[in-house]
């Protein structure tokens, strides 16, 4: 399943990078995308596991960037 | 400005005023310190204090690390020495105001970007219980009956039930004509109704209206990224941890090798850390194709990433489908060549003919007359597969169509030297002439493939399935380089494979068509361009860039376009790394102060921010 979420006060470019490395590593994403122009975030995962994906790309989100909020 | 910008401004403010107090204030030794804290606190606390979190999180290496690190190391020197306040105020100082400008000419270029696609119809009007009533697009289903009045947005796609107006298309395809339509025409959602009230039946869902699926596409166009794109996030990868690691050595190796000053060579690594972040690069170039994918996008030229954008600025080979393309589509009578009559006559009776088939032939037929045709003349009209028709009109024989059909009426006939589709006529088996029908060229077609030459492009080429003869003559009159006919859509694959082989391995192959049967090639050549037609849904699937108002010479407003920002991008590349290095070359050597390093860092980034700017003024020619 493919899904994008818009983010907010997503400040930093390089943050964005940083958080796109981090999304791909987490298990069951298959690809993603951190857009900092568009604020943007596309990611592509396991349909049955997604909601439980969606929280560990949270906190992962958090981690680089605490002010960036995904919106869901 | 946002609040956020706002509040930062009101700091900086704040902070200068306190800097420049303590600046004057005439106090000597340790005291200064108590000065100059507030105004260092006061621009720099939420920097300091992301430091922290984010050295719990686990991001050391980040900008704010690195500021408050040069900073407070500044700072610090005033517990053995001439304490350097003002400098370390001022840095931070600088350091946010770059931030703040940086963050400003983002959101404007989001602002501008999102102005260009600002085609979301807000509401439907849809008749309840004898009023209008305003509601969510979203909410109309297939089949209702909504209204649009003047100065409105078409909000779904669908038919024109009743009254005519003219509809803005600007903004889906750039072109500045408006379209007129009446009852009985297609309307496309995104078009603004500029004149009467229309009554349209909704023909699609707003999931799947024009306007949706162009919205869907330019927003996800940023998740395709350019080769560059991606060289840059790699690159930052490693060269952040090799400055970092350059700094420490820098720090440490020379005062216990050589025995240098500690305190300086410290200070030479701060300098080195503050230039090292690679901010300049990671925003400028990704905003950079953001800008050329909106400004096509306003010039009716959908992107759908980045690396198409890459890939179209280094076209080599340009390759055409014929039908839709590179001529309209729409048959048209070209020639009349009477035998023994007038033209009028010898169209006449062919209109007559025909005026019972809704074969394509026989509506151009019917079109290039004109006026009204009187049926009642016509009696026992009979369709002879392949060849034509034979009717009795005013109780003569006419026979129209093929050669063939000429031979069997007895009728001797020239063949027509003309390329195109001919119909010959014989009335009572003499041979009163023929008339050719064919498709004509855009007008702008010929103009495209000049424009392509002009342009570097070293091969046009045109794939079709028609006769030999229609297709070489129509690629003679536009200038093609080579014409390849009688091909299957299957053909076409090989064809386009072929080509691709007889290409230099940086030379990027185009090929562009009208998308209905192409798909296979769209997608196997480099770069596929589709006719978007207005609301043509295959089209804007299969390809990788879109032209919505199905004119030829976009292509090379959109190489154009491509060369410009790939040309930005390379300058910020360029620019930002020649900076840097000087930089930190000269901090090494300790030739350079923290200012200097601050105008690597944050100066830097805004000027290549503002040349990635001018990546949306694409429309200028």
């Amino acid at each position: 399943m493919r899904k994008s979420f818009k983010m907010v006060d997503l400040d930093c470019a390089n943050c964005a990078a940083k958080m796109e490395n981090a999304i791909r590593k987490i298990d069951g994403v298959q690809d993603a995308a951190v857009s900092f122009m568009a604020q943007r975030l596309t990611v592509e995962a396991d349909d049955g596991r997604f909601e439980e994906i969606m929280d560990k790309i949270v906190k992962a989100c958090k981690r680089v960037e605490p002010d960036c909020v995904i919106k869901r | 400005m946002t609040r956020k910008q706002k509040k930062m401004l009101l700091r900086i403010l704040i902070s200068a005023v306190l800097l420049v107090a303590a600046v004057m204030a005439p106090y000597e030794g340790p005291w200064r310190f108590l000065l100059f804290f507030p105004a260092y606190f006061t621009i720099g606390w939420d920097v300091l204090w992301r430091a922290v979190v984010n050295i719990c999180h686990g991001q050391v290496f980040d900008e704010n690390f690195l500021m408050a690190l040069a900073t407070v190391g500044a700072f610090s020197t005033g517990f053995f020495g001439e304490g350097e306040y003002p400098e370390a105020v001022f840095v931070m100082l600088f350091y946010q105001v770059g931030e703040l400008f940086q963050s400003y000419a983002v959101g404007k270029s989001r602002k501008s970007i999102a102005a260009l696609m600002d085609i979301r119809p807000d509401y439907a009007n849809i008749e309840r219980g004898g009023g209008l009533v305003q509601v969510d697009p979203e909410e109309v289903a297939v089949g209702d009956e909504i209204v649009v009045k003047p100065g409105e947005r078409v909000p779904l796609d669908g038919l024109v039930l009743e009254g005519s107006s003219s509809l803005d298309t600007a903004a889906l395809t750039g072109e500045p004509l408006p379209r007129s339509v009446a009852p009985g025409d297609s309307v496309v959602s995104g078009c603004v109704n500029q004149s009467g009230l229309l009554r349209v039946r909704v023909a699609k869902p707003f999931g799947e209206s024009t306007v949706s699926k162009i919205l869907d596409l330019v927003e996800n166009s940023s998740s395709k990224k350019a080769r560059a794109e991606n060289f840059i996030t790699k690159f930052a990868r490693y060269y952040t941890p090799i400055v970092v690691c350059s700094a420490v050595a820098l720090a440490v190796v020379p005062p216990l090798l050589w025995g240098g000053q500690w305190g300086e060579w410290a200070q030479r690594a701060l300098i080195f850390l503050v230039v090292s972040c690679p901010c300049a690069l990671v925003i400028s170039v990704p905003l950079s194709f953001f800008g050329g994918i909106g400004g096509a996008s306003r010039m009716g030229v959908l992107v759908k990433g980045g690396n198409y954008l890459e890939a179209l600025a280094h076209t080599e080979t340009v390759v055409f489908d014929k039908t839709g393309t590179l001529t309209q589509g729409v048959f048209q009578v070209a020639h009349i060549l009477p035998q023994g009559c007038t033209e009028r006559e010898l169209l006449e009776t062919a209109a007559l003919a025909e005026s019972y088939s809704d074969h394509p032939i026989s509506r151009s037929l019917q079109e290039a007359w004109g006026g009204e045709l009187d049926a009642s003349r016509v009696e026992s009209v009979e369709e002879l597969s392949g060849r034509g028709v034979r009717a009795t009109i005013d109780g003569k024989t006419v026979c129209a169509g093929s050669a063939r059909l000429m031979e069997e009426a007895g009728a001797v006939c020239a063949p027509c030297p003309e390329a195109g589709t001919v119909v010959y006529v014989a009335i009572d088996g003499v041979y009163m002439g023929c008339l050719v029908i064919s498709d004509q060229a855009k007008p702008d077609a010929a103009q495209a493939v000049a424009q392509l030459k002009g342009l570097g492009v070293k091969r046009t080429v045109m794939l079709t399935g028609d006769r030999k003869e229609t297709g070489e003559a129509v690629a003679r009159e536009l200038g093609l380089d080579e014409a390849y006919t009688q091909l299957l859509p299957a053909d076409k694959v090989g064809k386009v494979e072929e080509l691709l082989e007889g290409k230099s391995p940086k030379g990027t192959l185009a090929f562009v068509g009208d998308g209905i049967n192409d798909a296979p090639v769209l997608s196997r050549a480099d770069v596929g361009i589709a006719m978007g037609g207005l609301g043509s849904d295959a089209a804007i699937e299969a390809a990788d860039i879109v032209l919505m108002d199905d004119k030829p010479s976009k292509i090379a407003f959109a190489i154009r376009t491509a060369r410009r920002t790939l040309g930005i991008v390379r300058q910020n590349i360029v620019f930002a790394l020649t900076v840097k290095v000087l930089v930190l070359i000269l901090s090494a050597f300790g030739l350079s102060n923290m200012w200097e390093a601050v105008f690597a860092d944050v100066g830097v980034s805004v000027i290549a921010i503002l040349n990635a700017m001018r990546a949306l003024n694409t429309g200028k020619e």
